[in-house]
């Protein structure tokens, strides 16, 4: 299967583009939203800062597109704090597609931000995103902002707070965490996407 | 519960896995992707790949089995060795590593930490610290440590140097003791603490792993985030499967 992955200037879409490949799925990596057009999947990787992804999404013409696409979206890291309204990151408007807004996680003592390593998922939702998946099943984070557990949280983490670790929400998915590098647990959430049929 | 991770350390020279006796005569180990994948098997949580060879003749690194391990491997990696600019960094990252490494190129140049920073996040940027105590009991850097001949004393105290580099945007701090390294005696425990006391971002400890025990006191009584081992791992003496279940056993929170 074919799969849009979005190029908004993070380091990483090449190793999600290699897990995709482990998969059997066929990345492509495309850099404007005519790129988008037929493609059966979409994702949204990224690295970086909210602010700079989401001035980089607006001049290659993504903005207006993503939220009339029409096949499922994957977000991944900052790349699912996207979706949501705004985030504290830089104090940006994002997408919007989900609603809710991204804080900074706020620490404390033992609890280093950026907030780096393996983490429990905590199930909150069924959904056939997570199947396959344990619940204390660990996936591997790297992030300083967080989304909030609203109701289209369906697993969920906790580094002094709880956060949202997993969303859903008709076509729109989102991962905090970095499937790509979180083994077989990633490859299975990846998996799943791949065959994922919203309602 | 975050886990403590394990990280084990492949030394790397022109795409191979080599093992090094007192910086000299490095043994061949095996190829790249083969042992990486060994070490996913069996748990590792994250690893490192030193280029002893880009450092010390001022080679870059050679993308090519950097591309190659990230195609394969499904966990987090770091490339350390020969990165001296955003550009060098920028290369290693677009072949697929999730973080890179830097360590005398940061203390020649510390601005470098904040060019890092700036153009891929914090979360990025890994310093790496050689420190050795001395004869006035300080703490203090060493730079150049790829080869014996080569070393020098820049005159740092690690602890100002741990701080001045998360200023600058370090999202994370290898604290290699040389004192302890390669002795199999255990962590420097005091030296780590001191570390810790003054690193808000993860540390990682590195050098004097020999026995599980080892890493279980790095973890209790250091605090430290994650802990980085080469000869004990290597040499099957630590196999991670049983290091896990140790740690587990000693309460402390890891992935199994």
């Amino acid at each position: 299967m074919e799969v849009a992955v979005i190029d908004a200037g993070g380091a990483n879409f090449g190793s999600v583009c290699y897990a995709l490949e482990r998969l059997g799925a066929a990345p492509r990596v495309v850099r404007d939203a005519d790129g988008l057009r037929g493609m059966p999947r979409v994702l949204l990787p990224g690295v970086g800062a909210a602010a700079p992804a989401m001035a980089l999404l607006r001049e290659r013409g993504f903005i207006e597109v993503l939220p009339r696409l029409e096949v499922p979206l994957l977000g991944i890291c900052v790349g699912m704090q996207l979706l949501f309204e705004r985030s504290e990151e830089g104090d940006v408007a994002c997408l919007g597609l989900l609603p809710g807004r991204v804080r900074k996680l706020q620490g404390g003592p033992g609890l280093r931000v950026p907030h780096m390593g393996w983490n429990t998922l905590e199930m909150v939702a069924p959904s056939p995103l997570l199947e396959g998946i344990a619940a204390g099943a660990s996936a591997y984070f790297v992030h300083g902002y967080a989304a909030p557990v609203t109701a289209d949280c369906i697993a969920a983490c906790t580094h002094g707070e709880r956060f949202a670790a997993v969303v859903a929400r008709g076509r729109i998915a989102g991962a905090q965490f970095h499937p790509e590098r979180s083994a077989s647990v990633g490859a299975r959430l990846l998996d799943n996407f791949l065959r994922w049929m919203p309602a | 519960m975050l886990s403590r991770r394990l990280i084990p350390c492949l030394d790397v020279r022109d795409g191979r896995v080599v093992k090094g006796v007192r910086f000299r005569d490095h043994v061949d180990m095996g190829d790249i992707v083969e042992l990486a994948l060994r070490y996913r098997d069996a748990g590792a949580d994250e690893l490192v790949f030193y280029d002893i060879a880009a450092s010390p003749e001022g080679r870059r690194v050679d993308r090519g089995w950097v591309e190659r391990v990230a195609r394969l491997i499904d966990i987090p990696f770091c490339v350390a060795g020969g990165i001296r600019s955003v550009e060098d960094a920028r290369a290693v990252l677009h072949a697929g590593a999730d973080k890179i490494s830097i360590n005398t190129p940061a203390l020649e140049r510390p601005a470098l930490i904040a060019e890092l920073a700036d153009a891929f996040g914090v979360q990025c940027v890994v310093v790496g610290i050689d420190s050795v105590r001395e004869a006035d009991g300080e703490w203090r850097v060493r730079s150049h440590t790829g080869s014996p001949d080569a070393m020098r004393a820049p005159g740092k105290r690690t602890l100002d140097w741990i701080a001045e580099a998360q200023r600058l945007g370090a999202g994370e701090i290898v604290l290699n003791c040389m004192g302890s390294d390669g002795v199999r005696a255990g962590y420097d425990i005091a030296q780590l603490k001191a570390a810790r006391a003054v690193c808000q971002v993860p540390l990682v400890a590195s050098g004097g792993a020999g026995a599980p025990a080892h890493f279980a006191q790095a973890f209790r009584d250091a605090d430290v985030d994650a802990a980085l081992a080469a000869s004990v791992f290597h040499s099957g003496a630590v196999e991670i499967p049983a290091l896990k279940q140790f740690l587990r056993g000693q309460g402390i929170e890891v992935r199994l």
